[in-house]
């Protein structure tokens, strides 16, 4: 069947491809060589590499305490992938192996409270978070993500595919509920931990509101907050919020490359 | 219970007792979790949309806040940007989604991955990251302008970021750009899911691709679509980062791209803060987007029957 039709729909298809792919990839190509221009280039549109990239890095380093927000920032993100994946899988894994009418209603009224929106409960939150003494401190990042919602859903949706046999011959040899969990479906269960690993932490590294909220001091602030901070106002250098924003990217485009099969199944699968 | 006789109830009951003791434990951190960071929060709010007053200084006023919304012209701005962006952006994007997947989904297609990888990539960035990326793409000399006055395209450079038309414009072009390969790993999820031989035989009867795009794509992706639908105007309504990053000024210029979330923030956070006005505002959020979580509810009922 290769008439004229089907190969111009075939160049067709390749040229929408095409050029869709290059929309979607340049501004990566702008960062990086964005990174060596100074900020006048940069404003003028130059797209080539320049020779200002150590004098960027440099500025960067001195304007901003960058192990130090890098450090903030790691933190944060894995005590709060830590923390999630613990009390979310158990949580998703309970609803799936012990079921009971109470808990099935719970279950669905979770399924409602899936759309409540973040602004809604920032400002709560925010007098919470004063009352408690947590304004300014990462806690208060770490804390209200821990039980998220979405995870649970993705651990009850993946615990279906657990081998009950499993189970039961754990049962069998007199393993306590706590140790299968922990000794047995954990282990098991490791791709599905992987996945919801990639997207909680990626979740976490790029949060901007609530930090914005809630972090107020430089010393506290993420990676995030420090590259919006950088380009607050109508001159900013923008030759240093590149090289600061590649330090925000990086983590996660290096994730993205090594686990891409799992960083696409966990995006399919947290929400689902 | 699967097994019935007395026997084995009696057998059962001690291990029922600690299914049910399990059961609950299993889940009573998430749950303490939730009810102090979100139930509680909610309620809350609820209340505190009655309040008025600013600062620490909130007194009830019953419906008083809700009258202010209808005398605000800023929250009356807020709420019409949500919605233009919402109407513009989503189907644009889901469009184009829609069309990547159905081409991606070709086994014969010369490096398919590479294109995959490639339009996703753009979801791998914070929305801090990419904010940077089109704030200093869509400056006045900036390379946008640049490049399409060197195609000859435009005459004189457009004032992107500083016209309150065309900054509406490189929100929806950015967000469009973020989102789109997001959506369409979900299309070409489930595309892979459709049976390959109701493809073939409609082939051999002669049915031409648009219409078996159109009759048979579509209707049979009907649920994800309506899916990511829901999910992106969800995202919608909440928009915040990226119109307080992109724009010089926040939500600027003069309010163009002010969203309720980011009203909410500088209700609450950047001016004397109203708390109890601001909560009103958010309560607009959760009402439309539990309207809209209804309608995804109804999605799900009828696929299921």
């Amino acid at each position: 069947m290769k008439n004229p039709l089907y190969l111009l729909q075939r160049a067709l298809t390749y040229l929408v491809l095409i050029v869709a792919s290059l929309l979607s990839v340049f501004p990566f190509f702008w960062l990086l060589v964005g990174a060596t221009n100074t900020s006048a280039d940069i404003i003028k549109g130059k797209a080539d590499i320049g020779g200002a990239l150590i004098d960027n890095i440099l500025t960067f380093f001195e304007r901003v305490d960058v192990p130090l927000v890098f450090w903030n920032s790691i933190y944060i993100a894995v005590t709060a992938t830590f923390l999630t994946l613990l009390v979310s899988s158990l949580a998703g894994y309970a609803f799936e192996i012990f079921r009971s009418q109470v808990r099935e209603r719970i279950f669905g009224g979770m399924l409602l409270m899936l759309s409540i929106p973040f602004a809604a409960l920032m400002i709560p939150l925010f007098t919470m978070m004063g009352r408690l003494g947590l304004i300014n401190n990462h806690l208060a990042i770490i804390l209200p993500g821990i039980a998220s919602i979405f995870i649970i859903f993705y651990f009850r949706q993946a615990t279906k595919a657990f081998p009950r046999e499993l189970r039961d011959a754990a049962r069998i040899d007199g393993l306590k509920e706590w140790q299968i969990f922990f000794y047995i479906y954990l282990p098991v269960m490791r791709s599905t931990y992987a996945a919801a690993t990639i997207i909680v932490f990626m979740l976490n590294w790029n949060n901007y509101l609530w930090p914005l909220i809630v972090l107020q001091t430089n010393d506290k602030k993420t990676l995030t907050l420090v590259v919006s901070s950088l380009l607050s106002g109508y001159y900013p250098d923008f030759g240093v919020i590149m090289v600061a924003t590649i330090f925000a990217t990086l983590p996660i485009l290096i994730i993205f490359f090594v686990l891409q099969r799992r960083f696409v199944e966990g995006m399919l699968g947290s929400i689902k | 219970m699967l097994c019935g006789g007395e026997r084995f109830d009696l057998a059962r009951t001690g291990l029922a007792r600690t299914e049910r003791l399990n059961g609950w434990m299993f889940i009573m951190p998430a749950l303490v979790l939730l009810g102090v960071f979100m139930i509680y929060p909610i309620l809350w709010s609820l209340w505190m949309s009655f309040q008025v007053g600013r600062g620490m200084n909130l007194s009830f006023g019953g419906f008083a806040n809700i009258l202010r919304l209808t005398q605000d012209p800023v929250f009356q701005r807020a709420l019409s940007n949500t919605f233009i962006f919402l109407i513009v952006q989503v189907p644009i994007m889901l469009v184009l989604a829609l069309i990547f997947a159905t081409m991606l989904n070709d086994s014969k297609l010369w490096g398919r991955s590479l294109f995959r990888t490639a339009i996703f990539l753009p979801c791998v960035t914070s929305l801090v990251a990419y904010s940077v990326l089109f704030r200093s793409l869509f400056l006045a000399d900036g390379f946008v302008n640049d490049f399409l006055l060197g195609l000859h395209l435009i005459s004189e450079p457009i004032p992107w970021l500083a016209d309150p038309f065309w900054a509406k414009i490189v929100i929806i072009m950015a967000i469009t750009w973020r989102w789109t390969g997001y959506n369409m790993i979900f299309y070409l999820a489930a595309m892979q899911n459709i049976d390959r031989s109701i493809y073939e035989s409609a082939k051999i009867d002669g049915v031409p691709t648009w219409a078996r795009f159109w009759y048979l794509t579509v209707p049979m992706l009907k649920p994800v679509i309506l899916f990511t639908s829901v999910i992106s105007t969800i995202g919608t309504l909440q928009l915040f980062d990226e119109v307080n990053n992109i724009p010089p000024n926040a939500g600027g210029p003069s309010d163009a791209t002010l969203t309720l979330s980011l009203y909410i923030y500088n209700l609450s956070f950047r001016f004397m803060p109203s708390f109890g006005y601001a909560a009103t505002v958010s309560y607009v959020i959760v009402i439309l987007v539990g309207i809209l979580s209804y309608f995804q509810f109804m999605v799900v009922r009828d696929k299921r029957r």
